[in-house]
This record gives structure tokens, C-alpha cells and sequence, in this order.
């Protein structure tokens, strides 16, 4: 059975944002990515996939809208708490014996995560020996994720979750209501280095002791979850940790041998020796 | 011309879903002949036990549907809660974490679009009870890719909206009440 018209005209789309503007969505999932085409095709009004192509090849400020409904920002803090309560009992442990720390959280959207590992360092006692590493593809996503400033409609779930996450603290003193929300507070957005960077296209940028990568990977096919896994592999150093999102797994990977499970429900791995 | 063989069912229900999925399949034998995959909608925040529940009472294999693996014939597959499911052109399940669909995450319209691509007239829909409309625009997109569409009899169902909602968007072949719907996917399924 040839393919249908939407799917050729999304693999062209494609294939064309790549050539123009070096990002690849290649290897992602098919099924997600052209629920996500065809909703940008709608909400930016063309007629076809095509007549969007054409539009984002001339037009850098459309792709820039385009990239948008292709990256869909949505995290929360905190989110699945249970993974914070794993990472405090098996690996914070492990954290402390180090005197200097760099954590990478993936795929970082608007920030969420790599905020609420902060808190978690912080409670800990490790973020002033911590450098977090936050990264996405989205600029604009990166752009939000540093000014740390999240809708105060949200606070109430956040602080649900932060209590569910082991947080012991009250949640508010994280933040200031203000600046139309809640402004996280200075400390915790010093220790975070905010940056672009493709799973797709980029290399390695550091050594790291924990990289958490939470619901990006099932958006890749397999061959870029495994070239995402390698990254992770090649810079996690001796023994370090690896959390994934709560459906995600290495089971089926390239790399399945070459982590071992530290808590399998809440997807936390460590690299074998 | 003979219509394709039906080698996938995908169902979707809400309010009164449970009740309404033990009727149309406790007590079938083995459907061995299509992969069956449903999404329930539930309230948010709740770990998914459906395939526990229902694994304990159906006479066939119920999982959460992992990423990755393959829709089985025989097999009956939830969406895991808080994540959308979708089937990919190889029939093998994919998760999104993109926003709720008419305020419903899993949504049954992303779950039968993809199958609707994945499948084509292969695939049979179907829409039970609930009271949103989730799920209307999914059965067209069913119905379009030349599948087989069918809808709970809204005067049966418990919340009528979704039925409602799926006749008027996607013409379904079939109305039926549960026990027609029951017979439909033992024919389509079971040897």
C-alpha cells in the first residue's frame, strides 16, 4: 500500500525543516508527529501540509511558530513523585560522596524539572556543589525555563506533588507571587545552566553523575532513542545515574546490558562498571 | 469485492466505561483473530489498575500497552493513565504526553486516529458509553480510512453524550446495543 497524502506531504515537511534549519525530526515517532503537523497546519491556517511547508522554508519567523506545535511545551513539577522519593533514597546517597556534582536534565521544556531537582538538591544539602545542566531544542521553551517563572494556577498541584516528593519544607518558600506568578527563587536558578541542544544532531557536552530524561524519549523511534541512550551512556561518568519517565524503559534498547536497575518502577538506572 | 479481514478493534468509553467493557467482552472466548486495544477515560492522578481488574475476569491476556511492543491479536490493551496512546503505522504502541484532548488524557480520538492510519479498512472503532465527546471525531477518522465503525445504542448507555456525539460526526455502520456490539466482536475476533 503506497503512502497516503498527509503522510508524504509531512515526511517532505520534514525533510525540508531539516535542510533549512538543521532541526531533525526524522527519527521521531510517526504517530505523534503528525498529530502535531496536522494541528499546526490547522491552528496556523494553510490549506495543505505542503502550502505550511512552503510558508516555514521562506519565512523564519514561521518556523519559529512551527517549532512550537512540533516541541509541545507540557511538564509540570514534580510530576510522578515517586521518581523524586527513588532519586532522594538511591542516589542522593550516592550524590554526597562527591565534591563537586553536574546533573543533566534533557529534554528540559520549560523548566519544571530541572526546578524541582534543584529544590531537591537543595534539601539535600548538595546544590551549592551542583551544576545543572538544562537543555531542550525549543528556544523559546529555554527562554520561559530561564526567567523561572511559573503561572500561580499551577501552584496548588505543584506543591501537591512536591509534599508527595518527600519536600518537607513549605512549598511557597521556593517562590515569590509576582511578576504575573511565581517567581522561583534565585538560588535555585543560578545553580541551572539553560542551553539548546538536540538529542538528534548534538554530541556531548560534559561529564555528568545523574542525567534525567522523563517523557522525551517516547516521542523517538528507536534508532534516536538509542542514539539519545549512547549520549547519556558516554557522559554519565563511573557508576552514574540515569532516570527516565515512568513508562520509558531500556528494556528494548541498545543499552539494556549496560545499565543495571536501581528502582525499575520508578526508572532509575546506574551505568555498570 | 470482499471487505478487508478485521485484524484490530479499538474502543473508547468514559462515564459508565467499565461497567459497559465487562459487557461487551467477560466471558468471550479468546479473541485470537484482533488485537484489541480501549481507553477508559478515569479521574486523573490515578495509577491505571484496569488491566488487574479486568485480567482477573476476561478469559485472555489484558496489559497496560507498553511502548514499543506490538498490539497482539488475543490480547486486550489499556492506555496507561496520563498518557495519550497511540499505535504507530508498524502497530507497534506509542505514549504522548501532548495535552488532554477535550479535557481527556488518554484521549480516545488520538487513540483511533492512529489505528485508523495504522490499519486502514482493517481496523474495526468502537464508542461506548461516556458523557463527553471524545471519541466523535476519532470514529470519523475510523470510518474515512474505509474501517468499520460502531456505536453503543444511546438510549442503552448509561451517558449518552459520547454515543451521540460519535453517530452524528462518523454515520457509523452500527447502532447496537451492548449485547449486538458483544456479537460483532465475537464474529469479527473470536474463531
Amino acid at each position: 500500500m503506497g503512502s497516503s497524502l498527509a503522510d508524504i506531504e509531512i515526511r517532505l515537511l520534514i525533510e525540508a525543516v531539516y535542510l533549512r534549519y538543521g532541526h531533525d525530526f526524522r527519527d521521531y515517532a510517526p504517530a505523534s508527529l503528525k498529530r502535531r503537523v496536522l494541528q499546526a497546519r490547522e491552528r496556523m491556517g494553510t490549506a495543505s501540509v505542503s502550502a505550511l511547508q512552503e510558508r516555514v522554508l521562506h519565512d523564519a519567523a514561521e518556523f519559529a511558530r512551527l517549532l512550537q506545535f512540533l516541541t509541545v511545551p507540557v511538564s509540570s513539577m514534580f510530576r510522578d513523585p515517586s521518581y523524586f522519593v527513588a532519586l532522594r533514597r538511591h542516589v542522593v546517597p550516592v550524590l554526597r560522596t562527591y565534591p563537586s556534582l553536574k546533573v543533566w536534565v534533557a529534554g528540559c521544556s520549560t523548566g519544571e524539572e530541572p526546578y524541582s531537582l534543584a529544590i531537591l538538591l537543595h534539601e539535600e544539602g548538595l546544590l551549592d556543589r551542583t551544576i545543572l545542566y538544562a537543555t531542550d531544542i525549543n528556544t523559546a521553551s529555554l527562554d520561559k525555563a530561564r526567567q523561572g517563572i511559573f503561572s500561580l494556577d499551577h501552584m496548588q498541584a505543584f506543591t501537591r506533588d512536591y509534599q508527595r516528593a518527600g519536600g518537607t519544607r513549605s512549598f511557597s518558600e521556593y517562590y515569590t507571587a509576582g511578576y504575573g506568578g511565581a517567581l522561583f527563587d534565585r538560588m535555585l536558578r543560578d545553580r541551572i545552566t539553560f542551553a539548546d541542544h538536540s538529542l538528534a544532531t548534538d554530541a556531548v557536552f560534559s561529564e555528568t553523575q545523574l542525567v534525567s530524561c522523563r517523557n522525551v524519549l517516547i516521542y523517538f523511534n528507536r534508532q534516536l532513542q538509542d542514539r539519545a541512550l549512547g549520549l547519556f551512556h558516554d557522559s554519565l561518568s563511573h557508576r552514574g545515574f540515569l532516570g527516565l519517565g515512568s513508562k520509558e524503559t531500556l528494556d528494548f534498547s541498545a543499552f539494556a546490558d549496560r545499565f543495571e536497575a536501581v528502582s525499575r518502577p520508578d526508572r532509575l538506572y546506574r551505568k555498570k562498571p | 469485492m470482499t471487505a478487508p479481514r478485521i485484524e484490530a478493534i479499538a474502543i473508547g468509553t468514559s462515564a459508565g466505561g467499565i461497567d459497559a467493557l465487562f459487557a461487551l467482552l467477560e466471558g468471550l472466548p479468546v479473541p485470537s483473530r484482533a488485537a484489541l486495544i480501549a481507553v477508559i477515560h478515569l479521574p486523573d492522578g490515578h495509577e491505571s489498575r484496569l488491566p488487574e481488574v479486568f485480567g482477573a475476569r476476561l478469559g485472555f491476556p489484558v496489559t497496560e500497552a507498553a511502548p514499543g511492543a506490538l498490539a497482539h491479536p488475543g490480547q486486550l490493551h489499556f492506555a496507561p493513565a496520563g498518557y495519550h496512546l497511540l499505535v504507530e503505522p508498524d502497530r507497534t504502541f506509542s505514549l504522548s504526553c501532548d495535552p488532554p484532548v477535550l479535557f481527556s488524557r488518554p484521549s480516545i480520538d488520538v487513540l483511533l486516529a492512529s489505528c485508523a492510519d495504522a490499519w486502514g479498512p482493517a481496523l474495526a472503532g468502537l464508542v461506548l458509553t461516556g458523557a463527553n465527546e471524545d471519541g466523535a471525531a476519532g470514529l470519523a477518522a475510523v470510518r474515512a480510512a474505509g474501517g468499520l465503525a460502531a456505536v453503543q445504542d444511546p438510549v442503552e448507555a448509561a451517558y449518552p453524550t459520547m454515543p451521540l456525539a460519535a453517530i452524528a460526526a462518523a454515520r457509523p455502520q452500527h447502532v447496537l446495543p451492548l449485547a449486538g456490539l458483544r456479537r460483532l466482536v465475537q464474529e469479527i475476533a473470536c474463531p
